[in-house]
This record gives structure tokens, sequence and C-alpha cells, in this order.
């Protein structure tokens, strides 16, 4: 599954890879910035489509790790906490960096069943294929399996 | 996966040899069918946990073993703390103890079938199930901390089920050792609303019906006979779990260097038994085993109050409750010495053969209950453990049958409601909030669960007992 080509510029998207028993989302952005947010977008898609998402109430993400890997998966983590504490879906995301920090804001909005129809929920992002690094077009790429 | 790589040692038995920075070999026990279509990475996850400190005999992968993280899913590894051994996080997964437990109902499928679209609309109805649901049962502070220390025992307490139902689940529905202030806040948090609740993804709960006895003696003393519907509750720890293994995976992978452990992919994060990190994350996931434990049996009294409305002569006992993701202190024989171990089973389930002194007066003749699930299309089954199980990989069998194809494969693939349709005309009624979530979860996505379960008969991990198929199933 792929953000839709028409939403995102070439060089900004989101896609999910295989793996066996659990999903793994890719964000794929020319700033390591945008790469993250489109890890968060390739997390909502994993639960629903994130079109059907509005971005209505935002929500203030904070955190650190010692290094820009575990910093996707804290980043993502964080994401999966406020998705099941505030029972919401995220549809758009800001972050930013300071030093080994990550400062980001979601918006999103409340889970809606009928609507949003929600196929799992998301457990964890694991160290599984995890990798933050620039591809031989330059472009950022920030990826890990989750588990659902 | 390549047969090249492994030495067969007997029908069903494989060996990796050591090499490297293996400390013992790696076993897979499976059909050479199942060794084909595993993955590579099973054989990476393997010979990586095979590298990990203390760790005893071998690294073995269950005939179900499929790429997980770190260790592989089917995986069972056991660490000697006398020996620097460790206690992995990513060796027991985010779902601690997420197992299955069986329910007799003392009904026939001629006795259910008048009232089954009402049975299945009611536990629909009263169980909450899939993402966003919430429980009826709000703890307090003081309540969650008793149900992080007591498991399914402070749930009977509390009026959920009966005393009788202790004895059939591991531990008597209580895990030791649980150390409710090593878990944080924002796991308790993650909780607050889950208790009671089924989830989502490969979660559920099914009424099925016994179509085969395959082993009539033990059948008895499991009692259980053809033509008899039973209730299986598939669930975990829910976010509490999830969020214990997120925050201790990470305080692992940062502190295994001060540790001086040496991990060959970050996913095997662990820490010494006899180190305060690994202390800490024991006394958590005991307390997450409780909460897994109280769970099931919460929602074991949301399931008898529905039969007791529609069908008020049922008497739902339990068989057995199984944990799936655990580490668990266990004394084994390791080269003709008695020796206490740290048993990790991720995918996994314990199979203690007869005359364990951990198994219930009832059932230690015969051994283990042993709950294999399926898909909602498919079949279930019961084994038992065996006397040579305890042998060949510390009493342990595989837990389900694993996926064939990814979640987008079988979206794109089938519609959430023909999945439901087909399986209407074939007598099983699926309720579920989500109809992309069926889709993921349809029965051709996984592998056959029979043929999983043949290979553990085969290779005498557990021995078959009966065949369950599904009338009803709740979905997340």
């Amino acid at each position: 599954m792929q953000s839709p080509s028409s939403d995102v510029g070439p060089d900004t998207c989101w896609e999910h890879f295989t793996h066996e028993a659990d999903i793994g989302v890719r964000g794929i952005g020319s700033t390591k910035e945008a790469a993250f947010e489109e890890a968060g977008l390739a997390l909502t898609a994993v639960v629903t489509d994130p079109a059907s998402v509005s971005p209505m109430q935002a929500v203030t993400i904070v955190c650190e790790a010692p290094d820009q890997e575990l910093l996707l998966v804290d980043w993502l983590n964080a994401l999966v906490y406020e998705m099941a504490t505030r029972n919401m879906l995220f549809s758009r995301f800001t972050v930013r960096f300071n030093d080994h920090s990550l400062h980001a804001t979601a918006w999103g909005e409340h889970v809606e069943v009928v609507r949003h129809q929600p196929a799992v929920e998301v457990k964890g992002a694991t160290y599984t294929e995890l990798s933050v690094k620039r591809d031989k077009q330059g472009r950022w790429i920030a990826q890990c399996v989750v588990d659902v | 996966m390549d047969l090249n790589l492994l030495k067969r040692r007997g029908h069903d038995e494989w060996h990796i040899a050591p090499r490297g920075k293996m400390r013992v070999p790696g076993v897979i026990y499976a059909t050479e069918a199942l060794i084909r279509d595993m993955d590579e990475k099973v054989y990476e996850e393997v010979t990586n946990v095979a590298t990990l400190p203390g760790i005893v005999n071998a690294s073995y992968a269950m005939p179900d073993a499929h790429w997980g993280y770190g260790f592989p899913i089917g995986g069972v590894a056991a660490f000697d703390p006398d020996h620097g051994g460790v206690v992995s996080a990513g060796g027991v997964g985010f779902d601690i103890s997420c197992g299955v437990r069986l329910l007799r109902t003392g009904l026939t499928v001629e006795e259910v079938q008048p009232v089954k679209k009402r049975l299945a609309d009611s536990l629909s109805h009263r169980v909450p199930a899939g993402v966003g649901s919430t429980g009826q049962v709000r703890l307090s502070n003081h309540d969650m901390e008793a149900m992080l220390a007591g498991g399914a025992r402070w749930a009977v307490g509390k009026g959920y089920g009966a005393h009788e139902d202790l004895e059939f689940i591991e531990e008597q529905g209580r895990m030791v050792g649980a150390k409710p202030e090593q878990v944080s806040d924002r796991a308790k948090r993650r909780q607050q609303d889950e208790m009671g609740t089924l989830g989502s993804g490969n979660h559920y709960l099914e009424v099925q019906q016994v179509v085969t006895v395959h082993d009539a003696e033990v059948g008895a003393v499991f009692g259980i006979r053809e033509g008899d519907v039973v209730v299986s509750i598939h669930c975990g720890s829910r976010g509490l779990g999830h969020q214990i293994g997120t925050e201790f995976l990470k305080s692992m992978a940062v502190s295994a260097a001060r540790y001086r452990v040496e991990l060959p992919d970050r996913e095997l994060a662990c820490a010494p038994i006899n180190s305060e990190i690994g202390q800490e994350y024991l006394g958590a996931m005991r307390a997450a085993i409780n909460c897994a434990l109280a769970n099931r049996q919460i929602l074991t009294h949301l399931v008898r109050g529905v039969f007791a409305d529609l069908l008020p002569e049922a008497q739902l006992s339990l068989l057995y409750d199984v944990s799936h993701n655990t580490c668990k202190v266990e004394d084994h024989v390791v080269e003709g010495t008695p020796t206490r171990l740290f048993v990790h089973r991720k995918g996994a389930t314990r199979a203690f053969g007869p005359g364990h002194p951990e198994l219930p007066p009832s059932l230690r003749s015969v051994g283990q209950p042993v709950l294999i699930g399926g898909t909602m299309g498919t079949a279930s089954y019961v084994l038992v453990g065996t006397e040579e199980s305890m042998a060949l990989a510390y009493g342990s069998a595989c837990h389900g049958a694993g996926r064939s194809m990814s979640r987008h494969q079988a979206l794109r693939r089938w519609h959430g409601r023909d999945v439901v349709k087909d399986l209407e005309s074939r007598g099983i009624l699926i309720r579920s909030p989500s109809m992309r979530g069926i889709a993921e979860e349809a029965p051709g996505a996984y592998k056959d669960v029979s043929e999983v379960v043949d290979a553990a008969d085969d290779a005498k991990l557990a021995k078959k007992v009966a065949r369950l198929e599904p009338l009803i199933c709740i979905k997340g």
C-alpha cells in the first residue's frame, strides 16, 4: 500500500513493506522531518485510510532518544500511545528536530468505527528493518516494522 | 528456507550447527514442506538467538515458526542466570501473555443451533472488541495495583468467574513475582479503559464445535466429546503489555553495551537476569501476565452472562488457559542436572507432559491441554503435552498457524463482506466492527493449521486430542 501519488510529490510519500506477520511502515521525504511525518501517515494507514481522518484536534508530542533510529521508534510509539489513550487517529503531522529530541504536532480526530473501519490496533514499533538514512537520490527514508 | 542450511536429525527435527558467535545449535521442529515454506529470516533469527549469553541446550523453533522481530514467532529459548543468562523483552514480545483459554459449555451443537444467531449478536454486543472499544471495568489506582499483583485471582475476588477456574490457569491464575511498581504510569494509563476487551488483529472469541476426537481416553479426561460446543478466547495483556514491551525494549537496547551484551540485532534487546534492569523487567512483565490472566477472566465472565441469558442450562467450565508470550522460571534437567532456567516462549505455548507438578491433579495423569488456534474459517485443535516434549524443547509446542500472506495481500484479494457471506453459507457466523479487519484476517491468509498440528504431533511436541471448528467468531 502506498500514499496516493496525486496527493504528494515524488520525493514525499509513504508506503508499507511486507513482513510475514506484521507490517513495515516507511516514510520518504526530501528532509528527515518530512520522512518522519510520512512515517506517521504510514502508521495511520495500517489502521485506516488516512484520507478518512479529519485533522481537527492537535496533540503535541515530544520525545528524546540517543540516536535517530531510536528516535523514529519513539516517535511512532508516542503516536501509538496517543492513539490508544485518546482513542484518536491522526492524518497531519509536523516534525522538528533539536539535537536528540523531536518536537511534533499531530492533528486528527476521535475514532468513529463505522466511518473509519479501523482494521487493527498497533501494539508497538519494533527495531526490525529499522533504519533512518538517505537513499541514492538523496531522499530521507525512515522505516521499521510495527507489531499489530 | 534452504534445506542445505540444515542437518536432518529425524523426520521432523532439523539442526543448525553452531558457527560464528553461536553458543548453542539451532533446532527446528517441522516437516520438510513446512521448512521449505519458512522464511530465511527464521533461520537468521534462530541463529541470532543462539548467540545470546547464558543460553542453554539450543535455540528452538516450533513448526509454525515465522519471521518475528528478534526472536522468531514460534521461538523457544532458555537461559541460566548462573551462567550470565539474559532476559529479553524482544524474546517475550509486545503482547505479553497473549494466550488462549477454552471453556466447555456442557451443550451439544443441536442445543445451540436454534439460538445461534441470537448468541452471535449477544456476544458481539456484550464483549467489547476492536480498535477504540472500551471495557466496562474502570480501575482505581488501588485496584490497578491489586489486579497487576493478583491476576485472575484478583478478578475472581471481584466477582468475575468462579474460584474453580483458577486451578486450570497457568500459575493457578496468579503470576508470583509481579512488581506493579515497575509498571510505568503510561502503561497503567493505556490499560485504564481496556480491561475486559478482546482487542483486534488475530484475537478472537469463538463458539466452536468438537468435530473429531482423536484420542478418546484423553478427551474423556478433558471432558470433551464429538458434537460438544466449546468457547475459545484468544487475547492478551492489551495496552499495558504493549507499553511495557515498548519501554523495556528501548531501555534494554540502550543499556546492552553497559552490560557488555553484544546484540546481533537490536531487536534482541536483553539484559542479564541478575541485573537491575533485568529484575525490573521481570517484575513488570509478570504484572503484565497477571493483567492478561485477569482480562481473559473478565471476558469469561461476560461470555457466561450471555450463555446464562440465552442457554441457562449451559455450564461453562474452564478446560485450561495457556499463555504464548512469556518468560517463566522453570526447573528442567540439563545434562542430567536439575537446573532452574528462564524459559522464553515467543508465540509458543507450554506443553507440559504427564506427571508435571504444575498441572492440576485432575489433568496430571494425561498432561497439559495445549490449545492451538486456527482461523475463523478453518479449525483449532486441542492437544496434550507428552513425556517426550519435556526433553525436546522444555515442554513447548506451537501456538497457531501463522500467516501465509501479508495483510495487504489479503486486503487486495478479499472483501470483508464477501468473507462474512462465504463463511455464513458454511454455517459460521462472523461478527466484527471492521470489514477491513475481516479481509485482513481471511482464512486464506493463514497457513494450514492442520499441517502445523500434524507436525507437532509427529515431532511428539504434543499429541492431538480434538479438532474444533467455528460456529461463531467475534473479531476485533
